[in-house]
């Protein structure tokens, strides 16, 4: 009888190029490429006269530093523009395919990918980029590398790794219209912490993860790099099958048919060994807000600001004590109600068709509260092209939000959208850490219902009121 | 500094003064947790296409204000810590994006060594790539060290013997070995994968066989 393995195990021996003394050398299928992590690979690669392998296993699209605004002008910014001109100009010069910032395919890294069928179950995937995990939503291994890494996998399309532990997380319950993945995610991370995860491939697994649509589990695996774990994913099933076939790069006919066969072999064997284990139900669950400066720091919507003198740990103690100060908050204090400033709705986090049609759900027949700045930033031109043909686009901009360009934007502030001193930001993106969204910013992380009901209500509020 | 040769510095033994990164409630310290890639080196300064120069931005927004000026507070605003060249810091340090201007922003300052209860993983791995020795020791050990770096002690590591020496104790401390031998040798690692070329030959062969919808 064989070894009963996890899908991780699978994917680890299904790619396998060599196993060299206390490391082991990993095949990667796909790498993704963007502005801010990939210039010095190149250098690296030129200076070492070394070539990319494998041009046509790389694709390249400018995010993080693109603006959101009028896309016929000029960059405004000297280095982005400079940087963004650097992809472009060594993706010709290494034969690898750019999507332009004029195409309509552009957008967030790991929202083009599954979009162009580039990702796929049981493929290992990397980019200079943590929320690389989103991708293990297809059930394919799929984590953040550093520059040093991209210019390895450019170089020899292999990786130097050492196998991680397996971590499952079973989540159970039924979703209702007020919780999403992003609720789920969070409770995962406010559950096991933003180390709880370090050293370990996370499996999500259990009826609520399984009736979640792709979007959803995207969002999923996408926060799994916020709990420390390398890579998180979801077994392949028939909804990831559907909305793979026939996207432009996903394998076609008699190949589409044996690859289908093949990923149905994926998922986790029964008696699997895992090496830490945890369960969450989701019947109770309050929609989910951050309070503080980490994405741990998680409480029910309708929950009270923590008291450092409640917790024991010194260190954590003054990290709640340095949080409430950088954030402007009062211990013990409901969380509902908080004033806020700005709305961003958006990221590699919550920038599908779904979360915006979500946050529109919530929107529609509203109008955003007469102190708040609120944005929506697409993931990609296809979503935002979708967005515009089921008219959701109509309904923000009547409501009173900016409906912007795609691009990373506000989740990381590298372009002009950024939060200023002491602004409070309602985010659906990923990071609520000090100065993320601009120094001395504010970021409560939301889901994009959540960041809708807040734009309306001009503070955090329950999207329980607005349903 | 050429980009090939800033991974193929030789570590060996690192003395120097040790900056502690701590949070207090004015009473007690304990070690900063959760010190992030973001808190190491903000947004705004990864527009840079170089590896380089990045050391006058690190923790930029704990050093300096909002117009510039240095933070007094800030531990290496302080003298005798302007030059160091190793970190101590609580749980989970690195934690956050990928960005490996993390590394080369410390690098840059002079830090050779980050001791620290845990790291996040892709930051952990990043500093091999680029000289740093990130070390792992107990909270309660790095507190010891901090007190003794809080009195002007200098500390030694040695790499070789995974030694901390401070104070007229001494630390051990473990160590992958496939790690330690990359930063002992200073070994360019894609260099040591593109010597197994013909694996890698060999591999994709079979995949193009086995597994043709990976294939593009």
């Amino acid at each position: 009888m064989t070894e009963a393995k996890t899908i991780y195990d699978k994917i680890w021996d299904a790619h396998l190029v060599a196993d060299k003394d206390n490391y082991s050398l990993l095949y990667i299928d796909r790498h993704l490429i963007h502005e801010v992590t990939s210039p010095q690979a190149f250098e690296g690669l030129r200076m070492a006269g070394r070539n990319v392998r494998h041009p046509d296993k790389t694709l390249a699209v400018a995010d993080h530093n693109v603006p959101t605004t009028d896309r016929s002008v000029e960059i405004e910014d000297e280095e982005s523009k400079i940087q963004i001109e650097a992809l472009k100009n060594n993706c010709a010069e290494f034969g690898i395919n750019f999507i332009d910032m004029s195409d309509i395919r552009q957008g967030i890294v790991h929202i083009i990918g599954p979009e162009q069928g580039f990702t796929l179950p049981g493929s290992t995937i990397v980019c200079g980029d943590s929320h690389t995990s989103t991708h293990g939503a297809f059930g394919a291994l799929a984590h953040g590398i550093g520059t040093s890494e991209v210019e390895h996998v450019l170089a020899s399309q292999t990786l130097i790794q050492k196998k991680a532990k397996n971590f499952k997380v079973e989540i159970v319950g039924t979703l209702t219209s007020s919780i999403s993945a992003k609720d789920l995610a969070l409770s995962v991370i406010g559950a096991i912490g933003t180390a709880g995860g370090t050293g370990y491939v996370i499996e999500y697994m259990g009826n609520a993860v399984e009736s979640l649509s792709m979007e959803g589990r995207m969002t999923l695996c996408n926060l799994t790099i916020e709990a420390g774990a390398r890579a998180g994913l979801i077994a392949p099933d028939q909804k990831t099958f559907d909305y793979l076939k026939d996207r432009p790069l996903a394998p076609k006919g008699d190949i589409w048919d044996k690859a289908v066969s093949y990923w149905k072999t994926l998922p986790s064997d029964p008696g699997a060994h895992y090496d830490n284990s945890i369960k969450i139900d989701i019947d109770n669950l309050s929609p989910l807000v951050t309070w503080g400066t980490s994405p741990e720091d998680v409480i029910d919507i309708d929950g009270n600001i923590p008291k450092p003198e409640d917790i024991e740990d010194e260190a954590k103690k003054n990290a709640i004590r340095r949080s409430l100060d950088y954030m402007g908050l009062e211990a013990g204090e409901p969380i509902k109600g908080t004033k806020i400033d700005k709305v961003f709705i958006g990221s590699c986090t919550n920038g599908r068709i779904e979360d915006l049609r979500a946050a529109a759900s919530i929107v529609s027949q509203n109008k955003v509260s007469d102190h708040v700045n609120a944005i929506v930033v697409p993931g990609s031109g296809l979503v935002k092209a979708q967005a515009e043909n089921e008219g959701l686009d109509k309904i923000f901009i009547e409501a009173g939000f900016e409906w912007r360009e795609p691009g990373c934007s506000m989740c990381l502030a590298m372009n002009a959208d950024k939060l200023l001193p002491n602004e409070r930001c309602a985010s659906t993106s990923n990071r609520n850490f000090e100065g993320r969204q601009g120094r001395g910013g504010r970021t409560h992380l939301v889901s994009p219902k959540m960041a809708a009901a807040a734009a309306i209500a001009g503070c955090l509020a329950d999207v329980r009121d607005f349903i | 500094m050429l980009g090939i040769l800033f991974n193929m510095e030789k570590f060996s033994k690192i003395k120097g003064i040790a900056a502690p990164m701590l949070s207090s409630d004015g009473n007690q310290f304990s070690m900063m947790i959760n010190i992030d890639t973001d808190m190491i080196i903000p947004k705004q300064f990864l527009k840079t296409i170089k590896r380089t120069g990045l050391g006058k931005s690190l923790f930029h927004e704990m050093r300096y204000d909002f117009e510039g000026n240095e933070i007094e507070g800030f531990i290496l605003n302080k003298d005798i810590y302007r030059n160091s060249k190793i970190i101590l810091a609580g749980n989970n340090f690195g934690c956050g994006s990928s960005r490996e201007h993390a590394p080369w922003a410390l690098l840059d300052f002079g830090i050779r060594v980050i001791i620290a209860p845990s790291f996040a993983d892709i930051f952990y791995n990043n500093c091999f790539k680029n000289g740093i020795l990130p070390i792992q020791l107990s909270e309660k050990l790095i507190k010891e060290i901090s007190e003794s770096a809080l009195k002007g002690n200098e500390l030694q590591v040695s790499l070789s013997g995974q030694i901390i020496n401070c104070d007229n104790k001494e630390f051990s401390f473990e160590i992958d070995p496939s790690n330690k031998n990359f930063l002992m040798e200073g070994l360019d690692d894609i260099g040591l994968t593109l010597k197994d070329t013909n694996l890698i030959d060999s591999y994709e062969k079979d995949a193009d066989n086995n597994l043709p919808w990976y294939t593009l």
